[in-house]
């Protein structure tokens, strides 16, 4: 280790320059696994949705499942690939007890799509990023190490294994090495995965979430002196979140931009991002190539996609998500920084969906971001799996337009949907929510009640706030008690804060 | 001239996680060697006009719909496994690597 202090980020890259790579592994999400009809529920029992083929027994002969095949071909085309007439799967052997075969079937030389790129903008400039491959390859099983701390290799004496994930299909999305970024390289790395996650999230398949690990991001970054070849490159591994993306690849910078001021040579390895520390630590020495020997996969006939298939899975791809943004961004009159949180919250659809369904942008957007969104952060559960439907939202922003409910009431009666008791006009009527008067005639009233009662109305806001009893008394009496005295309580209070 | 060194046949017991003594270095060694002269021979007599061929079938696209089929049951699954715990596979730890 080195005992100078590292470099700042602008003094590394006032010196360097960067060229980044990223390999982003999607887990897709079909039914069952890819050479066999095991379910891929996450969260299940350990070695419960596995069978002799994923599980490596005796004589046990894949299949191929057809939804990942086309998944993967959906990407290729959504990525601007060129989709392979004819290729096969492969064998990469290894022994290491994650995979029960001692070998994953995955792709070598016949990638599935290839040659294609991503379009990303930042801060308003367009990037492209070269596609070099997107490949199909299975998931491997998740081991526990126990013995020593817990859950690290180090120190542990033994494995456990489970092997549900195993045989889960796995699309590996490679980019071609991307020089030229200068400062800019972590952010754009950033960036490409978002718009990566984002494209694949709107062919629907895949839920890509980086924290459950259906979306997993590998970084591979070099220096080089200005006019110099590019330098020897790191792969940085266990890079968890979009946060990470770049915060691992600006660290990585300066590392390696402290070894080479000292006239260390980099060795090419790969390296582990610690997430608390916002640095890397050397990983296990790979294997090359050769020493996977891989091989064309003898059990699975080789694919070769009817071109007018992939035609027509070319004509049927969604509208590519940036220009859906930019174009809902404008029909709704929201900053570029708002439609990226809407985005980031995974709400686009659900928003697009509840204006369609009757109510205005900026209501539709307010319940999904606001009080629906923080339920989403605070439980852990999807927006789109939530408890309210866009139809719902649509008719709770409607009651609140119509005034038979306030902001208050509104919440209240979202809570109960949410709870599973009905639509918004139902869960009012069942919970009595509706607004009693209409906010007009009633602030008419407290408004009168202030102006009648000066002195009561200035001890409220000295913040007597018990004064204010007198006053919704006066009020209850104008309206004949007909009002509310909880909402009446709050007007007064409101108009003397 | 033998087609696979002792040192090759030792490189390939590290990659699959065999320990291999030395006397049976030389023994897979030969055995190896008449395993890939015997198929080195295909290559003498396949003719220019004969492509390598991954696969015995002339099939293509062969592929199963994504529905579910019944798994194994835990038990089951574990039931051929030298050791076990909590529902696991229980294995000796790796050296020196981290997946």
């Amino acid at each position: 280790m080195t005992t100078t202090a590292l470099p700042t980020y602008e003094d590394a890259i006032a010196r360097f320059e960067p060229v980044i790579g990223l390999e982003t592994h999607v887990e897709l999400g079909t039914q069952t696994k890819m050479f066999c009809g095991c379910r891929t529920e996450f969260g299940a029992e350990p070695n419960t949705q596995v069978c002799p083929v994923c599980l490596a027994l005796p004589g046990a002969l894949p299949v191929a499942n057809r939804a990942g095949i086309e998944a993967t071909i959906r990407i290729g085309l959504a990525l601007n690939c060129d989709i392979a007439t004819w290729c096969r799967m492969a064998r990469k052997n290894y022994f290491y007890p994650d995979m029960p075969k001692n070998f994953q079937t995955s792709q070598y030389d016949e990638p599935l799509c290839a040659e294609g790129y991503v379009d990303v903008e930042y801060e308003g400039k367009p990037y492209r990023i070269g596609i070099e491959r997107v490949h199909l390859e299975e998931d491997t099983g998740k081991s526990l190490h126990v013995g020593g701390a817990t859950g690290r290799i180090q120190g542990a004496t033994e494995s456990l294994v489970d092997y549900n994930r195993a045989g889960i299909p796995l699309v590996e999305i490679v980019t071609k090495p991307v020089p030229g970024l200068g400062a800019l390289a972590p952010e754009i790395a950033k960036a490409y995965v978002t718009e990566l996650r984002d494209i694949i999230r709107s062919l629907g398949v895949s839920d890509v979430r980086m924290e459950q690990g259906s979306l997993r991001c590998d970084v591979n970054t070099s220096l080089n002196k200005p006019g110099e070849e590019w330098g020897t490159r790191t792969e940085t591994k266990n890079v968890n979140s979009l946060r990470s993306v770049e915060r691992a690849v600006r660290s990585e910078i300066i590392r390696q931009a402290s070894l080479l001021d000292e006239g260390t040579r980099i060795i090419q390895e790969t390296r582990h991002f610690h997430e608390d520390r916002g640095d890397t630590s050397p990983g296990r020495s790979k294997e090359t190539a050769t020493d996977y020997r891989y091989f064309p996969e003898p059990d699975l006939v080789p694919i070769a996609p009817d071109p007018a298939w992939v035609a027509e899975l070319k004509a049927a791809l969604p509208e590519r998500p940036s220009s859906k943004r930019a174009r809902l961004r404008e029909d709704w009159g929201i900053s570029e920084i708002d439609m990226q949180s809407v985005a980031n919250a995974g709400a686009v659809e659900l928003i697009e969906e509840t204006i369609a369904a009757g109510a205005s942008p900026a209501g539709a957007r307010k319940w999904w971001m606001g009080e629906l969104a923080r339920r989403a952060n605070e439980t852990g559960i999807d927006l789109a799996d939530i408890g309210a439907t866009p139809l719902q939202v649509a008719e709770l922003q409607k009651l609140v337009d119509a005034g038979k409910l306030n902001d208050k009431l509104a919440r209240a009666v979202l809570e109960g949907v949410v709870a599973g008791e009905g639509d918004p006009a139902a869960v009012m009527a069942a919970r009595g929510l509706e607004v009693v008067n209409d906010e007009g005639a009633l602030t008419a009233a407290v408004d009168e009640a202030i102006a009648a009662n000066p002195d009561i109305a200035a001890k409220i806001r000295e913040g007597k706030v018990a004064a204010a009893g007198a006053l919704v008394g006066a009020v209850m009496k104008t309206t004949r008690g007909q009002a509310d005295a909880k909402t009446v309580r709050d007007l007064i209070l409101a108009r003397l804060s | 001239m033998a087609a696979i060194s002792r040192e090759e046949v030792a490189h390939l017991a590290r990659l699959s996680r065999l320990a291999v003594t030395e006397q049976e270095l030389d023994q897979f060694a030969g055995q190896l060697d008449v395993i890939l002269q015997s198929v080195a021979r295909v290559g003498e007599v396949a003719a220019d006009d004969i492509p390598p061929t991954s696969h015995s079938v002339p099939l293509t696209n062969v592929y199963r719909d994504d529905v579910p089929q019944p798994s194994l049951t835990q038990d089951e699954a574990l039931s051929g496994a030298p050791d076990a715990f909590d529902g696991r596979f229980r294995v000796p730890r790796i050296l020196d690597e981290e997946a």
